[in-house]
């Protein structure tokens, strides 16, 4: 359809011509990666944990019994052995794991050592080392009511970080950088560019046309696509030039989350820019609408973990939150289609959904 | 060639409580400079944007280029040529960039786009120019160029709304000529202006006062239907008669 190339052609010219914007969004993956390197400090409830419990008796049913009654923990269940746990690491369906000895009350009772195994997922290093801190202080207590008020031989603890070991904080911002950068590209360019044609009058023409709306729309964001992509292989590029950030999983279970979520992102952007009248109604209305959400709801700086019920429950309709999880899953845990199939079909749907509110609802709102 | 290029019968569009056009009823014959006047308010807009199928009438029928704008409003798009009150070219492309978008638009093929081009931008002799970024010409010129790319896919009936606004008179009157030759070669031009000597120009005209027709027919018939020797005072008598308690 030679009229879509027209119009693809003519946003790419728009694109290209505003050079200082066009700097700006180059320049901001490459910038943010470099100054992201902090991170947010919090704490976590209702972590879901398994206890490895090879030898059952009075000692490890207490532990369990603990673990169940804590706020800070939700108990997945006992495994009689370690075979399953990466598996569970790997979908995210735990995020610690207790490894018991055998024979434990006995140990208590003699007032020997125990050596308890505590494997933490610190795929988010904050949420890790803080996860590490609950499991340990729960241990210690456990220890001192089973082994009587002066143990003898105390707890010692075995710890393990998996999926980030040395709990680099860019493995966390650099999956959060692409979600935000996303959505400024394709979210707020696309708002942009479509409330600035229909405040310069532009678009009204392109609606005399024998265009269909839908049509006008399409090829309008189209570009963004393609700049969006490319944004994020700057970022994944920055990141790994810079410091280090592993690729575990397949690129292309990434490269596909991406193009989903920047065609959510599409669909948000012209969302807002149905109700926007002014470019300037439309940056802040990205900006809080958008940003702020992918920002805060996301598990980008705070781990959903540790949000209030129904700031939790908010975070579900936010596509960054399924992104950020297939795209540290896909980075950082080397996660493929089989653990993270559940957040892409969710992913999927929702941009579907946006995408095609979006352009319905421009096309009903424009004439 | 009978049939007329705009007809609306009681054409009536409401918001709300608000009628902004008030059941008008007109005929605009193939070929004509029809001067659409009124007031700031007073429905043209409206009127126009139920004409090129922006916006659906409340009541009443209007066909414009043989096709209904209730029924068929894909079909009137495609005959029809409109440029808008506000510069509507693309600030940031070239001369060149900005005809090409449109002819695509449009479905023309890449010869025909060529040739009518250069047909177009020689009649405005800004054929020099033709790279040039939109935004580096003289306002004069750009609307000439938008005049031009309304165009450019040759509709059987062209909608002008205020082209003129904001130019130096020697342009207005080089406008006024571009929009003769397009009633010469049978298009029909309806145009919407502030500037009451332009009126004048126009083969038939009417004037909207608080969404209905308060005068139409040729500029000396309006004269003579309000009792008055300019349209400037026909204007003034029409709006404060309805202005006045």
């Amino acid at each position: 359809m030679s009229a879509f190339r027209g119009l693809v052609r003519k946003e790419t010219l728009h694109l290209l011509r505003d050079r200082q914007t066009l700097a700006i969004l180059f320049l901001l993956p490459v910038v943010s990666v470099l100054l992201f390197g902090f991170a947010v400090r919090t704490d976590v409830r209702a972590i879901p944990i398994v206890v490895v419990d090879v030898a059952p008796d009075a000692a490890t049913r207490a532990l369990i019994a603990r673990f169940a009654q804590s706020e800070q923990f939700q108990l997945h269940g006992t495994l009689r052995s370690e075979a399953t746990l990466d598996a569970l690491f790997q979908a995210g369906t735990v995020r610690q794991a207790i490894v018991l000895p055998t024979e434990t009350d006995r140990r208590l009772v003699r007032g020997e050592r125990v050596v308890v195994g505590l494997i933490t997922d610190a795929s988010d290093p904050n949420t890790g080392r803080v996860m590490e801190g609950y499991a340990g202080a729960l241990l210690r207590r456990w220890h001192a009511e089973r082994a009587g008020v002066a143990p003898s031989g105390g707890v010692s603890l075995l710890t393990r970080m998996r999926f980030n070991p040395t709990l680099e904080s860019v493995n966390l911002f650099v999956p959060g950088l692409i979600a935000l950068i996303l959505t400024i590209v394709a979210a707020m360019m696309t708002a942009i560019s479509i409330t600035r044609e229909k405040e310069r009058g532009t678009m009204e023409l392109l609606l005399v046309s024998p265009l269909r709306p839908s049509a006008v729309v399409l090829g309008k964001v189209a570009p963004y696509v393609v700049l969006g992509m490319a944004n994020m292989l700057t970022v994944l590029l920055a990141a790994r030039g810079v410091f280090g950030v592993p690729m575990r999983g397949h690129p292309l279970v990434l490269l596909g989350a991406s193009l989903l979520y920047v065609i959510a992102s599409l669909g948000l952007g012209i969302l807002i820019s149905t109700k926007a009248e002014t470019e300037r109604t439309a940056i802040m209305a990205a900006l809080a609408g958008l940003l702020l959400p992918t920002l805060m709801l996301s598990g980008f700086i705070f781990p959903l973990e540790a949000m209030p019920r129904p700031l939790w429950a908010i975070s579900h309709l936010i596509p960054a939150r399924w992104f950020l999880t297939i795209v540290r899953g896909v980075m950082v845990k080397g996660a493929g289609l089989a653990d993270l199939w559940r957040e892409l079909a969710i992913l999927a749907a929702m941009s579907v959904a946006l995408l095609g509110i979006g352009i319905r609802r421009l096309a009903i709102r424009l004439p | 060639m009978t049939t007329p290029a705009i007809e609306t019968t009681n054409l009536t569009r409401r918001f709300g409580d608000f009628v902004a056009v008030d059941a008008i009823t007109l005929s605009v014959a193939r070929g004509e400079v029809f001067g659409f006047l009124g007031a700031n308010g007073a429905g043209k807009t409206t009127a126009i944007r139920m004409l090129i199928g922006l916006l659906a009438p409340s009541d009443g029928e209007a066909t414009v280029a043989g096709a209904n704008v209730r029924t068929d409003p894909a079909t009137v798009r495609r005959r029809i040529g409109y440029m808008s009150q506000r510069f509507s070219l693309y600030d940031d492309l070239t001369v060149r960039e900005n005809v090409e978008l449109y002819g695509t638009i449009y479905g023309l093929s890449r010869a025909e786009i060529r040739s009518r081009m250069t047909e177009l931008l020689e009649r405005i002799q800004l054929t020099a120019s033709r790279d040039t970024l939109v935004r580096q010409l003289p306002l004069g010129w750009k609307q000439q160029l938008a005049l031009m790319v309304a165009l450019l896919h040759r509709p059987e009936v062209v909608f002008l709304d205020e082209p003129t606004g904001g130019v130096d008179p020697i342009t207005r009157r080089r406008f006024w000529e571009l929009i003769y030759a397009t009633a010469a070669e049978g298009t029909t031009v309806l145009v919407t202006t502030h500037y009451l000597d332009e009126a004048e120009y126009c083969d038939r005209l009417s004037i909207m006062v608080d969404g209905r027709i308060a005068a139409m027919g040729t500029p000396a018939e309006v004269r003579a239907q309000v009792g008055v020797s300019t349209l400037d005072e026909v204007f003034l008598t029409l709006t404060r008669a309805v202005a006045a308690p």
